[in-house]
């Protein structure tokens, strides 16, 4: 077991918006979080990464309680985030921005490593290195931000809506991607996705959301065929 | 010493300007207003900086930056009065720790407002810029050298070419050291985007108030100088309307540009102090008619300032 949350709450104000959500995470593998706008989706990555704080619940990653930890210190115990529509800095080179990703590593030899690693698996961003990323298409943003997320060595990678504004085929491509990091580097992932049919696609296991509860988990496989997912998630 | 050797490239330049307004200031080339108000401007580029470096490169809205002015003028004035300091040697450290203490100041009335974003922080630090007025105001209650709303009188003169000069070049130089380093870098990230700064594990409010606080010391630094130069102050030196000036001057100068700031510093008392002798008396007032002008025309054709031209 990578991370554990359990019954974990969430409000905004007088609005409840995380209740009693309880989500496991396995070594290696990749979890899909799916969901309607404003089911909780993104509060629940905002309240792994301590931007949000709860009023309920524990989350423990690794065996320790990460629950109310500072923002910067849970991306140093090895969570990374993909924010909802990439967030790259426009001004700052695509290089910067990879180096970025990578400043809490204090290992050169490491950085290093993953510098490279991480041009290979996205060659498309090595050919605009010294580039504004503000230039950069929907497509190769979303990489970057990928990128710059691995720059620091996630044990557990967040991904929010990697498919938010790009076009069926960048998609697909994407995703192979996605997949082809998690097999390669064994990095486990939470995806979260409005996107329900690519989402239970490249997934093992996923977890249905609906108004701040978990209403349905499963391996994806099941998840898909289940009726009331096909009705209000996969609109066959 | 490394320091000033990777800095030759200002340092000289710098060394040449100084040696000329000595030699004007020397042989009385130009009268004691225009020396005095060529100190001035040296203070409100450093000062200016500050907020700079507040707003332009890290992205906090101040509406109270006179107020920390305001709060290095007092101090050092106080200090210097009470202590009997007379020489410039004397006053460094009496100017290095109002800086400090303006910094101090920012830091402890930054934890709980930076927390704000925009709009809501402006209010915030306004109501902090009048708070300090009204104490200056009543200043004479805890003091009485502080003068209340008399002013604060008998401040020694110390401010000279040397001082104002190279106090402020060696800051811009400090500065530019902080804006290039990986602080500097992750203040920029702040300003372009406060969630992606946190997602890659930028501690944000530590790098914001880091921030606040050497701005707020370099216009504590600023006010000090100032005390020394014009041996008077009154609070409504430094109430809203001195903040918005300093504002005015990091935005006609540039978000996030040093040069930009030092220009707009000079063209802003150049053109002020600069009317004023142009102008026949009676019709001094026209000055808050031509700049406003001089301002609208600017944003309209330079809207990210005089330094850089597009986005």
């Amino acid at each position: 077991m990578l991370m554990k949350i359990e019954g974990l709450s969430v409000n905004y104000g007088a609005i409840r918006a995380l209740d009693d959500v309880t989500v496991e995470v396995r070594q290696g593998e990749v979890l899909s979080v799916i969901g309607a706008n404003g089911a909780g989706k993104s509060t629940l990555l905002r309240t792994i990464t301590g931007i949000v704080k709860p009023v309920a619940g524990t989350i423990t990653f690794n065996g320790t309680n990460i629950k109310g930890l500072r923002p910067d210190k849970i991306v140093r115990l090895g969570i990374m985030v993909v924010p909802e529509g990439r967030r790259i800095f426009p001004d700052l080179s695509v290089k910067e921005n990879l180096e970025l990703g990578g400043h809490a590593i204090d290992d050169r030899s490491l950085k290093k490593e993953l510098y490279t690693l991480i041009l290979a698996t996205f060659p498309r961003l090595k050919e605009r290195l010294k580039q504004h990323a503000g230039t950069l298409s929907g497509g190769e943003q979303q990489m970057l931000a990928m990128g710059r997320a691995l720059m620091g060595n996630p044990k557990l990678l967040l991904l929010d809506e990697p498919s938010m504004g790009l076009s069926p085929i960048v998609t697909r491509e994407i995703f192979s991607l996605i997949g082809l990091i998690n097999k390669e580097k064994g990095i486990s992932m939470i995806l979260v996705e409005q996107n329900a049919h690519m989402a239970l696609e490249h997934s093992e296991r996923a977890y249905v959301l609906e108004n701040g509860r978990i209403t349905l988990w499963g391996p994806s496989a099941e998840i898909k065929s289940n009726p009331g997912v096909v009705e209000a998630y996969l609109g066959v | 010493m490394k320091f000033f050797w990777e800095a030759r490239k200002v340092i000289l330049p710098a060394v040449l300007v100084y040696l000329v307004l000595k030699a004007i200031f020397g042989f009385h080339l130009v009268s004691g207003y225009i020396e005095q108000i060529t100190l001035f401007s040296f203070i409100v580029i450093l000062t200016s900086l500050g907020l700079n470096v507040i707003y332009g490169y890290t992205g906090q809205f101040s509406l109270g930056h006179a107020a920390f002015y305001g709060i290095g003028a007092y101090i050092s004035a106080y200090l210097s009065k009470s202590l009997g300091v007379e020489s410039i040697l004397g006053f460094i450290p009496v100017l290095f720790l109002s800086g400090v203490s303006a910094g101090l100041v920012g830091c402890l009335i930054g934890v709980p407002i930076l927390k704000l974003r925009d709009d809501f922080l402006a209010i915030a630090t306004l109501g902090f810029g009048t708070l300090v007025r009204v104490i200056l105001d009543n200043s004479d209650r805890f003091s009485e050298i502080l003068g209340g709303s008399r002013g604060f009188v008998g401040i020694p003169r110390i401010t000279n070419l040397e001082l104002a000069f190279f106090v402020t070049v060696f800051l811009i130089l400090v500065t530019r050291n902080i804006i290039f380093s990986r602080y500097g870098l992750f203040w920029r990230c702040v300003k372009n985007d406060e969630l992606a700064s946190q997602a890659i594990g930028i501690n944000t409010s530590r790098m914001k108030l880091m921030a606040f606080s050497y701005g707020c010391f370099l216009a504590g630094i600023g006010g000090a100088l100032y005390a020394h130069l014009y041996t008077f102050l009154h609070p409504s030196n430094f109430d809203i309307l001195k903040s918005i000036d300093f504002l005015i001057i990091v935005i006609v100068g540039g978000m996030g540009s040093i040069v930009g700031t030092i220009y707009a510093g000079l063209i802003w008392v150049g053109f002020i102090e600069g009317l004023r002798i142009a102008l026949p008396a009676d019709m001094l007032d026209l000055r808050w008619v031509f700049i406003p002008l001089f301002l609208i025309g600017l944003m309209m054709w330079r809207p990210y300032g005089l330094i850089r031209k597009g986005g």
